[in-house]
């Protein structure tokens, strides 16, 4: 599609909504948001790239292919899993560690946002191989 | 850079026979404490809430298999690298043999019965993948599904026999069944588990009639005939027999069945081999002969039988994959495995003709050879046996005659005779594959020189392991003019005289085979067949490529069942209250209805999609407004996407101008299912918000989530935390659909 104000529009709202994307990655243990929901947003932005400038320059712009990313996320999941079982506790067992602490503040790591982050990859890596695939076909 | 690759993968592989060298090392320092006697137990929690554990027991049993397993292991590996010299999946073959390996290991050596079953079909996976390595052949694909087929299903049998052995036992640990074995045999069951086990230990063993699969698995390279289809997988079946004897052994059924069936199939497997020309085949049917010796020894219960079995098992595992590795090298070296086109090959491949004639005459069980000693315990536990000791005897003697005549035929064609005009000059081949038959069929001598030591370290503890007498074992060369030493006379005589006659013999057995109407193999090609029909058939009616026919089924299958189901237990229809409704929510219910109506009258698809969207949306406003901010997040993104994403794949369609939405009947017959689907969810959602919420669950996630869990979104926290599971299934999902979604839209695009 050959429009002007689209092209110029989609410029400035993909990198907001991939932006807002990991924000609402990172926020999703606290406040609504989290990878599935991460992963969609992406996932709109990257529909709205596609319409505006075609798929080739999708594909130039995230450089991977898609379906790496699925794997790389199924790979994350299972691995965030994994850490637990070497600990000789239950698979997929939250372990949790303090990162940084502060006086009035905790900052606290742990499995499960890795493995959130594996849903957003899978999420995210469906949504581009099956538009990317569409459009391109 | 592909040629230094491939040199690479090659040193590779060659040093990856150091895995099945440093496991045989540590059977072999097992070997002392399992002569004495002991046992040692290793247990790995793995599913403790329903009594499953990764529990593994070494004893003379296990360490006697694990024994014959590495050491074929390392032969086969060094072997293998130099048959498949230059294969451009070298490293893909060597990644199967070890991981089966390892799966055969954990097979021998697992006492939870259900670890047992998971190492049990890995076995059968890898066999699978192993037969079909030349999955270019359409030979290959074929039998390697159905060996899958025939094992994978009486894997499956020995699954439920497992675990109707639980339910009477309480235990899935074998060493806990054993003392119960009174209890087990007792039980109203006990026949269903021993039919049960039975099943699964005779499609692994190739006994009639499971017998079929294990000539047509000759499609796969020598090295895994050698390895999987003498040695060890087959014998899988035969272990699983041993291992069961304690707990359900002796019985009258277990006697009549095991001599029956092991008889008609070492009979039949020999008489079978006769009727062949590959060398190939010939060794599967000796080799269906074999287990068929051994299973009919394992009926018995006396220790002269069970020793028999188990002398037979290790005789048998030296020469057959000896012979295995031999025609690998002739196909190999000339290019051919059929006999009438072999001859003279002494002159070329001296080592491995050697190889074979020490082999060859364990097989034919010449005196001197620990094939010869195997022959005697046999005939000496034959005449122990308590049922019929006639039958066994018979059996034993008819088939190792005809396996003496094999034996004759495998030496005397291929090596010995006039040399055939190859066509290109035969010569000897490589060290690394002679020296695996050499070293396996001159163990034959060895071990017949000091047959002794033999039975006391390898032989008895294995025995003991299954057979509680304190009766000594011991394998000796001459036991005197005896009953036995007359039938190994009587054997090799009529031995002689097979060999004479195979030639004839030959074209009898094939003449006869011709005129058999039924055989396994093509009840089997039957069954595959009704199969695929019935497939076919369910494909037509419910899977026919329409859309509109799916989403009938579905709809009215939920609303036939869930409605039913409703009904049938609703007392009463439940209250329905006049909404109170803010000004802002009649909004959203005109906006919705709005929607609604538009989809249902549009005939612009782009436009009932876009609508579909603003139902969805409202929705999400609506979960907005009761306070679930995360549903209405992921509902609206869920909604964009899908109008953008059905979008695109609307503008690629041909306008529909779509006779079906003209069809009268047909479009009332879809409404009325629609309002009924739609009717029965609103009941159910009323009937729901009468009742009282069970807040138990809700009030956990409550405390915990911050506490343990460290978040204060509750629903992401029970999503990749508290029951992260569940999101562990469903990404799989997403990302089979999304993979299967790919395949299928680069599927149509090419043609």
């Amino acid at each position: 599609m050959q429009s002007l104000i689209l092209r110029t529009a989609t410029r400035l709202l993909v990198s907001l909504i991939l932006v807002f994307s990991i924000y609402l990655l990172f926020r999703g243990h606290n406040s609504p948001g989290g990878g599935f929901s991460g992963a969609l947003v992406a996932g709109t932005g990257f529909a709205l790239y596609i319409i505006a400038e075609g798929a080739a320059s999708v594909r130039r712009a995230i450089r991977i292919d898609p379906r790496h990313l699925i794997v790389f996320g199924l790979g994350l999941a299972l691995v965030s899993g994994l850490v637990a079982v070497f600990t000789g506790k239950p698979f997929l067992t939250g372990l949790w560690g303090t990162v940084a602490e502060l006086p009035d503040y905790k900052l606290v790591l742990g499995t499960p946002f890795l493995f959130d982050v594996g849903v957003y990859a899978i999420v995210l890596g469906t949504i581009l191989t099956i538009i990317l695939a569409l459009e391109e076909s | 850079m592909g040629v230094s690759l491939k040199h690479r993968t090659e040193w590779i592989v060659r040093a990856s026979c150091i895995l099945p060298l440093v496991l045989f090392l540590g059977a072999c320092a097992m070997v002392p404490a399992m002569a004495a006697g002991e046992s040692y137990r290793l247990s790995i929690s793995w599913i403790p809430a329903l009594g499953v554990n990764l529990s593994f027991m070494l004893d003379g049993l296990s360490i006697f298999f694990a024994l014959i397993i590495s050491a074929i292991g390392f032969f086969v590996t060094i072997y293998a690298v130099d048959y498949l010299h230059g294969h451009r999946d070298t490293g893909r073959f060597f990644i199967f043999l070890h991981a089966f390996m390892i799966s055969m290991l954990g097979l021998v050596t697992a006492d939870n019965v259900i670890a047992l079953f998971v190492f049990w079909e890995l076995t059968t996976i890898f066999s699978y993948l192993l037969i079909g390595f030349e999955h270019e052949e359409e030979a290959s694909r074929k039998s390697a599904r159905q060996a899958l087929l025939v094992t994978g299903a009486g894997g499956l049998a020995l699954l439920v026999g497992f675990l109707l052995l639980e339910t009477i036992s309480g235990t899935y640990e074998i060493s806990r069944m054993v003392p119960q074995a009174s209890l087990i045999g007792a039980h109203p069951l006990y026949g269903a588990v021993l039919a049960l086990i039975f099943v699964g230990a005779f499609t692994k063993s190739a006994q009639f009639p499971f017998h079929f699969w294990l000539p047509n698995a000759m499609a796969a390279p020598a090295p895994i005939s050698a390895f999987l289809h003498s040695a060890t997988m087959v014998k899988g079946g035969i272990y699983l027999l041993a291992r069961f004897h304690p707990i359900l052994g002796g019985g009258g059924a277990w006697t009549c069945t095991l001599m029956i069936i092991g008889a008609v199939t070492a009979v039949g497997g020999s008489i079978l081999a006769m009727g062949q020309s590959d060398l190939k085949k010939i060794l599967a049917y000796t080799t269906i002969t074999a287990l068929g010796i051994m299973t009919m020894f394992l009926g018995g219960k006396t220790t002269p039988s069970l020793t028999a079995a188990m002398t037979f098992l290790l005789v048998h595992s030296l020469y057959k994959s000896a012979l295995f590795l031999v025609a690998g090298i002739i196909d190999h070296q000339t290019g051919t495995r059929q006999l009438e086109k072999l001859g003279g090959l002494l002159k070329f491949m001296p080592a491995t003709a050697f190889a074979a004639v020490a082999a060859c005459l364990s097989m034919a069980g010449f005196p001197l050879f620990f094939g010869f000693i195997g022959k005697e315990i046999m005939y000496k536990g034959a005449l122990a046996e308590a049922m019929c000791p006639e039958l066994a005897a018979g059996a034993a003697v008819l088939s190792n005659a005809l396996m003496t005549a094999v034996g004759g035929i495998l030496v005397v064609r291929p090596f010995l005779g006039r040399p055939v005009g190859y066509q290109a000059p035969v010569r000897e081949t490589t060290f690394f594959m002679w020296c695996g038959p050499v070293v396996l069929g001159g163990l034959g001598i060895i071990f017949g020189i000091v047959p002794d030591l033999v039975g006391h370290w390898l032989v008895g503890p294995a025995v003991h392991a299954f057979h509680f007498s304190v009766e000594d074992i011991k394998l000796s060369l001459f036991h005197g003019i005896n009953e036995p030493l007359l039938l190994s006379i009587m054997t090799l005589t009529l031995g002689v005289g097979f060999y004479l006659a195979h030639r004839r013999l030959f074209q009898w057995i094939n003449a006869a085979a011709e005129k058999i109407p039924v055989t396994a193999d093509r009840v089997y090609d039957g069954c595959v067949g009704s199969v695929a029909r019935l497939g076919r058939l369910q494909a037509r009616i419910i899977q026919n490529g329409s859309l509109h026919r799916y989403f009938f089924i579905v709809a009215a299958t939920f609303l036939f069942a869930v409605g039913y189901g409703f009904l049938s237990r609703a007392q009463a229809f439940p209250e329905v209250m006049p909404p109170l409704l803010a000004w802002r929510e009649w909004l959203l219910v005109i906006v919705i209805s709005a929607a609604v109506i538009t989809v249902l009258v549009t005939r612009i698809l782009l436009l009932a999609i876009c609508a579909l969207g603003v139902i969805g949306a409202g929705l999400a406003i609506i979960f907005l407004t009761f306070g679930a901010p995360d549903l209405a997040l992921t509902q609206l993104l869920v909604e964009t996407l899908t109008v953008v994403i059905v979008s695109m794949i609307l503008l690629r369609l041909p306008g529909l101008g779509s006779q079906a939405r003209n069809h009268r009947g047909r479009r009332l017959f879809d409404a009325l299912l629609a309002a009924g689907t739609g009717i029965l969810v609103t009941t159910l959602l009323l009937a729901l918000l009468s009742t009282e919420m069970d807040r138990s669950i809700t009030a956990f996630f409550e405390q915990n989530s911050y506490l343990a869990a460290h978040g204060k979104n509750i629903v992401n926290v029970i999503l990749v935390d508290f029951r992260s599971m569940d999101t562990l299934g469903e990404i799989i999902v997403v990302a089979t659909a999304g993979l299967a979604g790919y395949a299928l839209i680069k599927k149509r695009g090419s043609g």
